[in-house]
């Protein structure tokens, strides 16, 4: 019988009925967990640092590798294209003579134009004079296509990469590193700096329209790209041993096995008998299957796990003394009528409500860490596209905080229960 | 019929010696619903020995207990908790509130083990309840912050937050003067008698056991009813148990 005006509350046991006193339990618990930790809150704070910091590092660590495994990738993609890169070479077997140039561009050409491959590209490797203000000094000389900057991730540090008004310009476009373009003087890139090429025929002024990010640190580093036209104009060739450019494509990577023989029928056929055309994928998912920052990735987890376990026995001890110190509380509760499953479920939620928190913490500190102007000015040296901060780190961090929790409330949930009802109303 | 029984029941416990403590002998007690019955003896006579038997604490060494028309050996650990938060509600000498919380927080404790409307509407009914035993203005004080007959007040509201069956007071003026004492034993047998529960008094102060029903004395473990007629003549006299 309730007081007057108290709802009655049911005496039998029925379905709906232990649905509802679990979720009322489960509520109750959580209620009864945030108010214990909030009454206690100063020793909580204390015992949660360690495993605030865990998690920011465990998480921190899972994000960087993230990271690094992006500067990794993008270092493999600068070096041997994006997946799926296909490389395409022709020799004659026999002979290991080349074809001609021209015979090659047209079946490359009319391969790559039926079967709708845009990025597509003709690589030549060689050296220019250039004319610098205190002499003339040898530059590494690439001849490239124009989709090449997006095969090959080139990203600029000033100006822009070839364009197709390049073309209705009156001397050849380059784009130089930025050591080339320091050595010029510096010149302002709005004015339409030139450079001197010195050619068999003379010395060629072609516009810097654009400049790639310095790589070393004394200057020399002297490179620059040519469309691949213009070098074959103005970079001389070996007479006696003429050289093919390396022919390069772009393409989806799930169609790459479906396409690999059809391109080498097709160029094949065109050039003819007597040669052998070789298509196959260069870029690192044909060759790199193990992730290259495993070792490190699980040596720098290792130890935020140990972090963790330390901060869990941190959290223990003071989870046990608190426990402790409440006997009475919970004796009192049992008079009330809190069940030994609801008082465990209790205690081990304070433990797992109060990692959570920390965890979410940690989380945050970790994401303001790695996504801040700051860290990303220095990140963007080195990578192009800066992966979002990973949510399976967050998810890695939380999970963990929380399974520390419940290990860390697990020792004084036992002990509370363990606590006669009798004794503790007195202690 | 009968809202807790007890037949032939003892309670004894092993000493560290190997020997044998008998605290209740042969126990017969039958409480309904509605009854004001209080316990006296002196300390040491097995009174919150009995106190902790009514209010399903404690198991008997043997004899029958029943709770409600179920013998309590048909009853399981968990079932037994569950029981005592709905149908008993306890009063401690000592209040036993719980520190740091206030004293809405503290009539809502029962409330958290409760289902339905009860757990759902906890705050509303705490704080009914607060008003009705006169601290409506004092619902965010801590214990410390409350005098000890305001606490006992807050204890009281506690125990009938959740319409208790079975109201255990033990030694509930204990810590009280003689004055606050008496208020707080006015509101406690009021708002039983208001709930319909049955309320068990156990105390050492005659006047108090002399606003009960029935009385009984817990004399060695044995328990002996005492007349109404004698317990008003011990109250009169001021002698004490």
């Amino acid at each position: 019988m309730a007081p007057p005006g108290m709802p009655e509350e049911p005496r039998r046991r029925t379905k709906s009925g232990g649905a509802s006193r679990l979720w009322t339990g489960f509520v109750g618990a959580v209620v009864e967990a945030w108010s214990e930790l909030r009454i206690h809150k100063t020793q909580v704070l204390l015992s949660l640092i360690g495993v605030g910091v865990a998690v920011t590092a465990l998480t921190g660590v899972v994000a960087a590798g993230s990271i690094a495994t992006q500067a990794t990738v993008e270092g493999f993609e600068r070096s041997s294209g994006r997946p799926a890169s296909l490389y395409v070479g022709v020799y004659n077997p026999a002979t290991g003579e080349q074809p001609r140039k021209s015979d090659v561009d047209a079946a490359f050409a009319t391969a790559m134009e039926r079967y709708g491959v845009t990025y597509t590209n003709r690589t030549n490797y060689g050296g220019v004079s250039v004319q610098f203000p205190d002499g003339v000094l040898g530059v590494q000389a690439l001849g490239v296509d124009q989709p090449f900057a997006a095969m090959r991730r080139i990203s600029m540090a000033q100006g822009a990469w070839f364009t197709d008004r390049d073309a209705l310009r009156l001397a050849p476009p380059v784009v130089v590193s930025e050591e080339v373009w320091e050595r010029l003087g510096s010149p302002d890139l709005r004015l339409d700096p030139r450079i001197g090429i010195v050619t068999p025929t003379g010395t060629v002024s072609a516009i810097i329209v654009g400049i790639t990010p310095k790589q070393s640190l004394d200057g020399s580093f002297l490179q620059a790209y040519l469309l691949s036209d213009d070098y074959d104009r103005f970079v001389p060739q070996d007479p006696l041993y003429p050289q093919l450019p390396q022919y390069e494509a772009w393409i989806p990577p799930e169609s790459a096995d479906t396409l690999i023989p059809l391109l080498q029928r097709d160029i094949a056929a065109a050039m003819g008998d007597g040669w052998q055309v070789d298509v196959q994928r260069n870029d690192y998912l044909a060759w790199q299957v193990e992730d290259p920052l495993l070792v490190p990735k699980l040596v720098v987890i290792g130890i935020a796990v140990l972090v963790m376990l330390l901060g869990a026995l941190g959290l223990l001890n003071i989870a046990l003394v608190s426990v402790k110190h409440r006997i009475r509380e919970i004796g009192i509760r049992r008079a009330f009528g809190a069940t030994a499953g609801r008082v465990f479920f209790s205690v081990m939620m304070e433990s797992v409500v109060a990692t959570f928190v920390a965890g979410l913490a940690g989380v945050l500190l970790a994401i303001v860490l790695i996504r801040n102007p700051i860290t990303e000015s220095y990140l963007s040296l080195v990578i192009q596209d800066i992966p979002g901060f990973p949510i399976e780190a967050a998810l890695i961090g939380l999970g963990a905080a929380t399974l520390v929790g419940a290990l860390a409330g697990l020792l004084p949930a036992v002990v509370a229960v363990r606590v006669k009802v009798i004794d503790a109303i007195r202690y | 019929m009968a809202f807790v029984e007890l037949a032939g029941v003892t309670r004894s416990v092993e000493l560290p010696d190997g020997g044998r403590l008998d605290i209740l002998k042969g126990v017969d007690l039958s409480v309904e619903i509605g009854h004001h019955v209080s316990i006296v003896g002196r300390s040491g006579s097995g009174k919150s020995t009995l106190l902790n038997l009514l209010g399903l604490i404690d198991t008997p060494t043997s004899g029958r207990l029943e709770f409600d028309g179920t013998p309590l050996d048909k009853l399981d650990a968990g079932e037994r908790d569950r029981r005592r938060g709905r149908d008993v509600g306890f009063i401690f000498q000592q209040f036993n509130l719980l520190p740091g919380r206030t004293a809405l927080e503290n009539v809502m404790t029962p409330l958290l083990y409760a289902t339905g409307a009860q757990f759902w509407n906890r705050r509303q009914l705490a704080s009914e309840l607060l008003d009705k035993v006169g601290l409506g203005r004092r619902l965010k004080s801590t214990p410390d912050q409350l005098s000890g007959g305001e606490q006992q007040r807050v204890a009281i509201a506690r125990a009938l937050v959740r319409g208790p069956r079975l109201i255990l007071a033990d030694e509930p003026t204990g810590a009280l003067d003689v004055e606050t004492g008496a208020t707080v034993m006015e509101l406690l047998d009021t708002a039983a008698e208001q709930s319909g529960a049955a309320l068990i008094t156990i105390t050492h102060d005659p006047n108090v056991a002399a606003l009960a029903r029935r009385h009984f004395r817990l004399d060695a473990g044995v328990l002996h009813e005492i007349d109404p007629a004698q317990m008003q003549t011990l109250a009169a006299t001021g002698a004490t148990l």
